[in-house]
């Protein structure tokens, strides 16, 4: 799952390192940190706000290491894939190691491959998959679709992307 | 009654699906106080040149019985510069290597002082700003509705019934041919190789159908908006071109599983000029099925336009050429 996190920091040197660290002791991905040095709490400490992916059997402790060591937990909320969009893929999507083609999107930390179907008619014919990938925000899902463009070109598969739904009017 | 000459150079189906569209609204154009008089025809044979009036029932009746509607062998630009006229209609083929004859017919026109009506995309394609300068230059009139979606008035639309909208996109579907070969493969799980067969059985595709199923024929239409509407200069090459040959029935199963369909669309957005398959939800305007074309148009201030008809066929091209014709017998 990807989380979104508002962590309060001391203002003193190393508190972000002291923050960011027990994430990736837990296997989180960061996937974005901003860091709002101007905006001070009236308590006195420094807003951060972290997005990572980890797994949700870990968050419990995660947040409880951190609020141990001294950063304070203001906020925890789920990230969700609010994003969209289903292409299909025609070519040789196995032998060109299907694998690695999700794995590019998948490997982003904000878009995700959630569906995948797969039609094979024979050894050497070209199969065709249906893929559904969800992503953090329409920014991302255009980056996760251009990864995808590239993929795609560099194994010789054909993309059929969507048409534009989002221009209005229909 | 206002008379307006008109040259017709190409005699093939669409030539005399002018000729019989005319003769069958003889009565509605008399009601509108027009008579259209055609005063030269060319073939690929020979022409016909009549100062007074072409029959043009006697002309489609000897190309049919002869091959050739030729009395004389007076050329097609002998005709567009010597023989007086304010109309030059070219329904020659396209040719997208040079565009001729067309170009040549178009340019000799203008230098003429004939407005020009065609139905010929080649010239367009490759020169469109050069023709649409030697129209202005000398204060003539140059319609094309008829390159373009056959009988769907795309460019009317736009410039007549939409002026003053600033277009912001456009999207269609405008090779009747892979939309029938997509259609067809959707409806009844054909290989692609099948479903071309078939549309050559049938005449919609040619016998060498790279120029459809390679979206060639599409890109071309795509440049031709793109310069008529956007005005952007582009040619050919600046279109990313993808065709059909590689969609699989399995793809388009997998599409109507999911209620999507795929279709070659050809897309000019935000100045990139893009003609690929595409999925498109089957309930979305631009779904349409069989040798249908479709346009779907993005506006300021009318929002989304969009329209569909017959994108090919000889009396649905002439609709569009007789179309041109009148709007200039009206304004001249």
């Amino acid at each position: 799952m990807i989380i979104s996190m508002t962590l309060e920091l001391k203002d003193i040197p190393g508190q972000l390192v002291l923050a960011l660290e027990p994430i990736s002791e837990f296997q989180g991905n960061i996937m974005g940190v901003v860091h709002q040095h101007e905006e001070k709490t009236p308590r006195g400490t420094i807003p951060v706000q972290v997005m990572f992916e980890i797994e949700q059997s870990r968050l419990a402790e995660l947040t409880e290491r951190l609020e141990k060591s001294g950063v304070r937990v203001a906020r925890v909320g789920e990230e969700r894939l609010r994003s969209s969009v289903y292409v299909i893929l025609i070519g040789h999507i196995v032998h060109s190691d299907m694998g690695d083609t999700i794995d590019k999107i998948d490997s982003t930390g904000f878009a995700e491959v959630v569906e995948l179907s797969l039609s094979m008619p024979g050894i050497d014919k070209p199969s065709s998959a249906y893929l559904v990938i969800n992503a953090v925000s329409d920014r991302e899902l255009d980056k996760a679709l251009d990864i995808l463009r590239d993929v795609a070109n560099r194994k010789e598969l054909l993309l059929i992307e969507t048409i534009r739904l989002n221009s209005g009017g229909t | 009654m206002k008379t307006v000459r008109i040259s017709l150079i190409g005699f093939g189906a669409v030539g005399q699906g002018v000729a019989s569209t005319v003769l069958s609204k003889r009565d509605f154009l008399k009601k509108q106080g027009i008579d259209l008089r055609f005063v030269g025809i060319t073939d690929s044979k020979g022409s016909e040149v009549d100062e007074n009036g072409i029959d043009l029932e006697a002309a489609i009746s000897r190309k049919k019985d002869t091959g050739s509607v030729a009395t004389g062998d007076m050329t097609a630009l002998e005709i567009i510069r010597n023989v007086k006229h304010e109309i030059m209609v070219d329904v020659t083929p396209t040719n997208i290597d040079d565009g001729e004859p067309g170009l040549g017919n178009m340019l000799s026109a203008f230098g003429a002082g004939r407005h020009v009506v065609t139905s010929n995309k080649g010239p367009l394609a490759l020169r469109f700003s050069e023709l649409n300068e030697a129209a202005e230059d000398n204060g003539l009139f140059f319609r094309y509705e008829a390159t373009v979606a056959g009988a769907v008035p795309i460019f009317n639309l736009v410039h007549e019934a939409l002026a003053g909208n600033t277009v912001t996109g456009i999207e269609g579907i405008l090779n009747g041919t892979c939309n029938y070969i997509l259609t067809r493969m959707t409806e009844e799980r054909m290989p692609y190789k099948l479903a071309l067969k078939e549309a050559q059985e049938l005449g919609f595709a040619e016998t060498d159908p790279t120029y459809d199923v390679g979206g060639i024929d599409a890109a071309l239409k795509l440049v031709i908006i793109a310069n008529s509407i956007f005005g952007t200069g582009a040619t050919y090459h600046d279109v990313d071109v993808t065709g059909i040959t590689k969609i699989t029935p399995e793809a388009l199963e997998l599409a109507s599983n999911n209620n999507s369909v795929i279709k070659l669309v050809c897309e000019a957005v935000n100045g990139t000029l893009k003609v690929a398959p595409r999925l498109v939800p089957k309930r979305h305007p631009l779904a349409v099925g069989g040798t249908l074309n479709v346009a779907s148009i993005q506006t300021d201030l009318a929002g989304r336009i969009t329209i569909s008809g017959k994108g090919a066929g000889s009396i649905e091209t002439a609709s569009s050429i007789l179309s041109d014709i009148i709007y200039i017998a009206r304004h001249v």
